[in-house]
């Protein structure tokens, strides 16, 4: 990261950080959804920009994070604190099972497996109403305290969504300049020279999508207590169309990528609602505008200005 | 010489087709062997074949003495089996010294020790040092996709060498090589096996390359050995020639 760079990010991180402070309540719910939901779309970013493995099913991770949490705390009384790292464990180890698809299968053969797979959840979700509460949800999911302060308001919850969203981006950042992040690349640039270069593509694989799973479903665990009610309909497959769309977007496998896709997908429409009936057309309108022009995503803007070309 | 690689009896079929004949071949420690033979006589089929890319049909494979027939390129990485393949084979995105240390990393250390080393795994010194060797200073920090055809087949060939391995199968490393490089590739490969030690097998087309490089050359004519020997006399086999040129 260039000179430049760092200072572009402090000065967004101390804006994003000041500006809550002159928002009202649901202006904060959005900047609030905003750092959850970009847990989950790091975490496909590491799948699908890193790793080079497609997935339409990161809303399942977000929902089973969010399910898990929300029973572990309403129905069994557990804390916030151990229920986060049981739904992220869960999380984990599902994505993990979910990865042995993509050993076998690649590309749009892979979107189906994790299409199934999404619909899959979302369905247990819907008709196991003794765990789930099916179609009504789950209601009164509490938001934690930290040493006795409560996070019950909107700006507390807000700083702590923040500061969390900092330090998973900060251990992502760490993981993608490890070896690894170099092995998820190799991976996604060609399986089969990686794997004679002693890259055990295997263990990358299933590494990738447990790891972006868990990111999802820690996501998920703080999307239940922001909103306090969590209902099948927030996981569905449209959700994880958004997930993946906010990751193109910005700009797959750049690390902030994921922060600019997922200000188009959650406050652009949000900015867009003066114009009434016709903000969402609008909104699609835009999203085919930016991958016409912009395939890379937003953050290939800059490559642009270097080259000097016009669209590939 | 004890051999260090043995194939013997090699077969590849598809269908009817026989595209490796029961080939038998030894190669010694530190030697160059050359592979020439027209195209479809089956030289990239016998090395997927040796190098667990397909499954031979019949066969075996020894590498120090060790039954290999079948590994997966990734058991045989670990054996210090490398390879250059005849299309380009390289990380796109990444840059011409990732690549290079992307080659080179997975041998250090454990998967989960990995996580916690350094960002360039302690191979960024020999992948510079490799970078000079194969004069690529000037691209280095440059995405390797964005490198003509023969700038990537050099970073093809260096990054097989990387992890100094015992034994690397070199697939038509000339082609698509400007003819003034062709001279410094061989240099190369010479330096190579004289610094780290290793034996080599290549396919070629280029005849002289090949027999200015390999002290011993195998010819190949349909899935089979035509004919095998010091580069001088394999060229001046008159079934070789007819293989080439016709009757």
């Amino acid at each position: 990261m260039s000179k430049t760079q760092r200072i572009a990010l402090v000065i967004g991180l101390v804006l994003y950080a000041v500006l809550p402070q002159f928002l009202k309540s649901y202006g904060v719910y959005l900047m609030t959804l905003l750092c959850v939901y970009l847990m989950a779309a790091f975490g496909l970013n590491l799948i699908v920009g890193y790793a080079g493995q497609m997935s339409i099913g990161q809303a399942a991770f977000y929902g089973i994070g969010a399910y898990v949490a929300a029973i572990l705390m309403t129905k069994m009384g557990i804390s916030f604190w151990f229920a986060l790292p049981i739904a992220a464990i869960a999380c984990f180890v599902v994505g993990l099972a979910l990865g042995f698809p993509a050993l076998r299968v690649q590309h749009h053969y892979l979107a189906f497996a994790t299409l199934g797979f999404n619909v899959l959840v979302f369905l247990v979700m819907r008709n196991e109403e003794d765990l789930t509460g099916g179609t009504f949800g789950i209601s009164n999911i509490p938001r934690p305290s930290i040493f006795g302060y409560s996070l019950d308001g909107a700006l507390p919850f807000f700083y702590f969504a923040f500061v969390s969203v900092i330090l998973l981006a900060a251990v992502l950042w760490w993981l993608l300049r490890s070896p690894w992040g170099r092995a998820f690349a190799a991976l996604r640039d060609n399986p089969i020279r990686a794997e004679s270069t002693g890259v055990n593509i295997t263990a990358y694989t299933l590494l990738a999508f447990a790891i972006g799973a868990a990111c999802a479903g820690i996501g998920g665990v703080y999307l239940a207590a922001l909103v306090n009610f969590i209902e099948p309909g927030q996981f569905s497959l449209s959700v994880s169309l958004l997930m993946l769309l906010a990751v193109i977007v910005g700009g797959s496998g750049r690390f902030f990528g994921p922060v600019l896709g997922s200000i188009v997908v959650v406050l652009l429409p949000e900015w867009l609602r003066f114009l009434q009936d016709w903000y969402l057309a609008i909104f699609g309108f835009a999203v085919i505008v930016l991958m016409v022009y912009l395939p890379g995503g937003l953050l290939s803007l800059g490559d642009r200005f270097k080259s000097g070309g016009g669209t590939r | 010489m004890t051999p260090f690689l043995e194939v013997k009896e090699m077969r590849k079929s598809y269908g009817a087709i026989n595209a490796v004949d029961g080939v038998t071949l030894s190669v010694g420690p530190g030697e160059i062997v050359g592979v020439i033979g027209p195209n479809g006589s089956g030289k990239t089929t016998l090395f997927n074949s040796i190098l667990g890319q397909i499954k031979p049909t019949g066969g075996a494979v020894e590498f120090c003495g060790e039954d290999i027939t079948g590994m997966s390129p990734l058991e045989l990485s670990r054996r210090g089996v490398g390879r250059t393949f005849q299309t380009l084979q390289v990380f796109v995105k990444l840059s011409v010294r990732d690549n290079l240390i992307a080659s080179a990393q997975e041998f250090k250390g454990t998967m989960p020790g990995r996580l916690f080393a350094k960002p360039d795994a302690g191979c960024g010194h020999h992948a510079d040092q490799m970078i000079d060797m194969f004069r690529l200073q000037h691209v280095a920090h440059l995405p390797a996709g964005n490198l003509s055809y023969g700038q990537q087949k050099l970073i093809d060939i260096a990054m097989a060498f990387m992890p100094a391995p015992r034994l690397v199968l070199l697939d038509e490393p000339c082609a698509g090589v400007n003819p003034s490089l062709v001279d410094q590739l061989r240099e190369l490969l010479l330096l190579l096996n004289k610094s780290q030690g290793g034996s080599f097998v290549v396919i070629e087309h280029n005849m002289d390359f090949i027999m200015k490089l390999c002290p011993h050359v195998i010819c190949m004519v349909e899935g089979k050995v035509l004919a095998e020997g010091p580069p001088s006399e394999v060229q001046a086999n008159r079934q070789v020639l007819e293989a080439y040129l016709g009757n």
